[in-house]
C-alpha cells in the first residue's frame, strides 16, 4: 500500500528532514509512526499524500509513484487516502454532514447518493444525531470523529492520521483510537503518527520510530531478526 | 452547476461584510473610471459638434451655368471624403446674408446688383474632418475651371486638429491610469477574498478536489462581484450625472448599450482578477 525506498528529503536551506527512509506498509496493516517533535513524522505523511515530493528515493502509494505523479493526478491519489490531523481541519461554516458530503462532492458523486453515504458514515463514527451541528457546537472528540467520517467516506484503502489524539482528553482519545482500529479491522491500512507512547504500548501493532529524520526502529524488523536470534534494540 | 452556484452563493453568505466591501470597492473603482468615461464621452460629443461645422466653400466664377454646377456636384459627391455638396445660388447667398447680417440691412437694401457669387458648400464625412483631408479635398476642388476661390478656415481646422490630439492623449493617458488603478484595486479586493478562504482551499485539496473544482466557484464569485460592482458604478455615475446636468450644462449619459458594456467590463475584470488570484494561490499552496 505504502512503500518508501531510500527516501531523502532536503529543505531549501540544505537541512535534511528525512535520511534514507525505507519501509513498507502492507494492505490492511496498522502501523504507528513515532518519534519526537521534528523527527520527520509529518514529513513522511506529507510525502505520502503528495503535499511534498522526496528529494531522492521513491514513494509509492496505492499504485501511484508520487515522484512521477502529474499535478492533475494528485487529486486522484488523495481520493484514495483518508487523512485526519490533530487540528481536525473542518470547514467551520458547514455542518458535520456538509463537511462529510464535501469530500463526496469533489469526486462528482450524485447528490442523492451523497446524503445517504454521508449519513451512513456519520452513523459509523457515532455522530448521526449530530449531523446538523456545526464544528464549534461539537467537542474536540466529536470534531475528530467528523474528520474521520470525512476521511472514510470515499472508502480509501489507506488511512493517515497525524497526531489524531493530540488535542483530545483521555476518554476522547480512547474513542478515536478505537475508531481507527475498527477502520483497520475492515481492511484499510492505517498509518498513525503519534508521540503518545501509552497508546502504542496498548497494542501489538507494528511501530516505526524516527529520530532526526532516520528510521531508528521498526518492530517488524526486530521481530523477524529476533526470530533469527538477534535483537535490534 | 447547482453545486457551483451554491458554493459561489455560500461565499456571500459566509462573509457578507467582506463580500459587500468587495462589491463596494469594485463599484467605487469603476465609478471613478466611469466618471472619466462620462467626461470623455461628453468631450467627444462636443468635438463631434464642432467638427460638424467643418465645411469647404467653393465660390464659383460669375456666369457659371447651373447645369455645370449640378454636374460638378455629382463629381464632388463621388469623392470618398465628401458627405454632401450643396449648390447655393447668388440669390440664396444674398438672402442668407440678409438674415445673418441684420446690422448691414441698410447696405443690402441699397444694392442695385448682387455682389455675392454662387457657391458649392461641401460637407465631409466623419473621420475626414481634419486639416490634412480638408486641404486635400480643397486642392482637388481648385482643379475645377470655374472655381473662383476655395475657403475652409485653415487656422480653425488646424486648431481643431490640435484640440482633437490633446483630447485623445488626455483620454488615453488619464483613462489608462484610471483603468490600471481600477484593475489593481479590484485585483487586490478579490485577492483578499481568496486569502480569506485559503484554509478552505487547502482542505479542499486535501480531500481530493481538483484545481478546476476549487477554481470554478471563485470565478463565479469574482464575476458576480464584478457585475454587482459594475451595476453600482453605473448607478453612482447616473446619480452624479443627474446632480450635475440640467440648466445650462447639457451633458450626455451612457446609452443602455454602453451601460451594459460597462457592467460587462466589471464582470470581466472580476473574472480575470479571480482567475489570477486563485491561480496564484493554487500554485503556492
Amino acid at each position: 500500500m505504502i512503500r518508501f525506498a531510500h527516501v531523502f528529503k532536503a529543505y531549501p536551506k540544505g537541512a535534511l528532514a528525512l535520511k534514507d527512509v525505507s519501509f513498507h506498509v502492507a494492505k490492511g496493516e496498522f502501523v504507528f509512526l513515532t518519534g519526537h517533535s521534528g523527527a520527520g513524522k509529518s514529513t513522511v505523511l506529507r510525502l505520502i499524500y503528495a503535499d511534498d515530493l522526496p528529494s531522492s528515493g521513491e514513494v509509492r502509494v496505492s499504485g501511484f509513484a508520487t515522484n512521477s505523479l502529474k499535478k492533475r493526478d494528485v487529486p486522484k491519489l488523495r481520493r484514495r487516502i483518508g487523512i485526519v490531523f490533530q487540528d481536525f481541519r473542518l470547514l467551520e461554516d458547514r455542518t458535520a454532514e456538509e463537511n462529510v458530503a464535501f469530500a463526496l462532492e469533489v469526486t462528482g458523486t450524485r447528490r442523492s447518493a451523497i446524503v445517504v453515504k454521508a449519513m451512513r458514515v456519520l452513523a459509523q463514527v457515532g455522530l448521526a444525531a449530530k449531523a446538523h451541528a456545526y464544528p464549534k457546537e461539537l467537542s474536540g472528540g466529536e470534531q475528530q470523529r467528523v474528520a474521520i467520517a470525512r476521511a472514510l467516506v470515499n472508502d480509501p484503502p489507506v488511512f493517515l492520521a497525524d497526531e489524531p489524539t493530540g488535542n483530545l482528553d483521555e476518554r476522547a482519545t480512547r474513542g478515536v483510537f478505537q475508531l481507527l482500529r475498527d477502520i483497520n479491522a475492515n481492511g484499510t491500512a492505517v498509518l498513525m503518527a503519534t508521540h503518545d507512547l501509552d497508546l502504542v504500548r496498548q497494542t501489538n501493532y507494528r511501530t516505526i520510530e524516527l529520530q532526526d529524520g532516520a528510521v531508528v526502529y521498526d518492530s517488524t524488523e526486530e521481530s523477524s531478526e529476533s526470530e533469527g536470534g538477534r535483537a535490534v534494540r | 452547476m447547482r453545486l457551483l452556484m451554491r458554493e459561489a452563493l455560500l461565499s456571500f453568505r459566509r462573509a457578507p461584510a467582506l463580500s459587500m466591501l468587495s462589491v463596494t470597492t469594485i463599484g467605487f473603482a469603476l465609478f471613478v473610471l466611469g466618471l472619466f468615461g462620462l467626461v470623455a464621452l461628453n468631450l467627444r460629443n462636443a468635438l463631434v459638434q464642432v467638427e460638424e461645422r467643418v465645411e469647404i466653400v467653393m465660390y464659383l466664377m460669375r456666369g457659371t451655368p447651373v447645369e455645370v454646377a449640378t454636374l460638378a456636384i455629382g463629381d464632388i459627391e463621388a469623392f470618398p471624403e465628401v458627405a454632401e455638396a450643396m449648390y447655393v445660388t447668388e440669390d440664396d447667398a444674398l438672402e442668407r446674408a440678409r438674415h445673418e447680417l441684420v446690422e448691414l440691412q441698410g447696405v443690402f437694401d441699397d444694392l442695385t446688383t448682387n455682389p455675392l457669387p454662387a457657391s458649392l458648400e461641401i460637407r465631409l464625412k466623419p473621420g475626414f474632418r481634419d486639416s490634412e483631408h480638408v486641404r486635400a479635398v480643397a486642392e482637388r476642388l481648385a482643379g475645377f475651371r470655374f472655381a473662383e476661390d476655395i475657403r475652409y478656415g485653415r487656422d480653425w481646422v488646424t486648431k481643431l486638429d490640435r484640440l482633437r490630439n490633446v483630447a485623445g492623449v488626455v483620454v488615453f493617458v488619464i483613462g489608462g491610469a484610471f483603468a490600471v488603478a481600477s484593475v489593481i484595486i479590484i485585483g487586490t479586493t478579490i485577492r483578499m477574498a481568496v486569502m480569506h478562504r485559503s484554509r478552505e482551499i487547502s482542505i479542499m485539496r486535501l480531500v481530493g478536489a481538483t484545481d478546476g473544482f476549487i477554481r470554478r466557484p471563485f470565478l463565479l464569485d469574482g464575476a458576480v462581484k464584478g457585475a454587482l460592482g459594475g451595476l453600482l458604478a453605473v448607478l453612482l455615475n447616473y446619480a452624479a450625472y443627474a446632480a450635475l446636468s440640467g440648466g445650462e450644462f447639457e451633458a450626455s449619459f451612457f446609452t443602455t448599450q454602453q451601460s451594459i458594456l460597462f457592467i460587462l467590463f466589471g464582470t470581466l475584470l472580476g473574472l480575470a482578477a479571480s482567475s489570477l488570484s486563485v491561480g496564484r494561490h493554487l500554485r503556492h499552496v
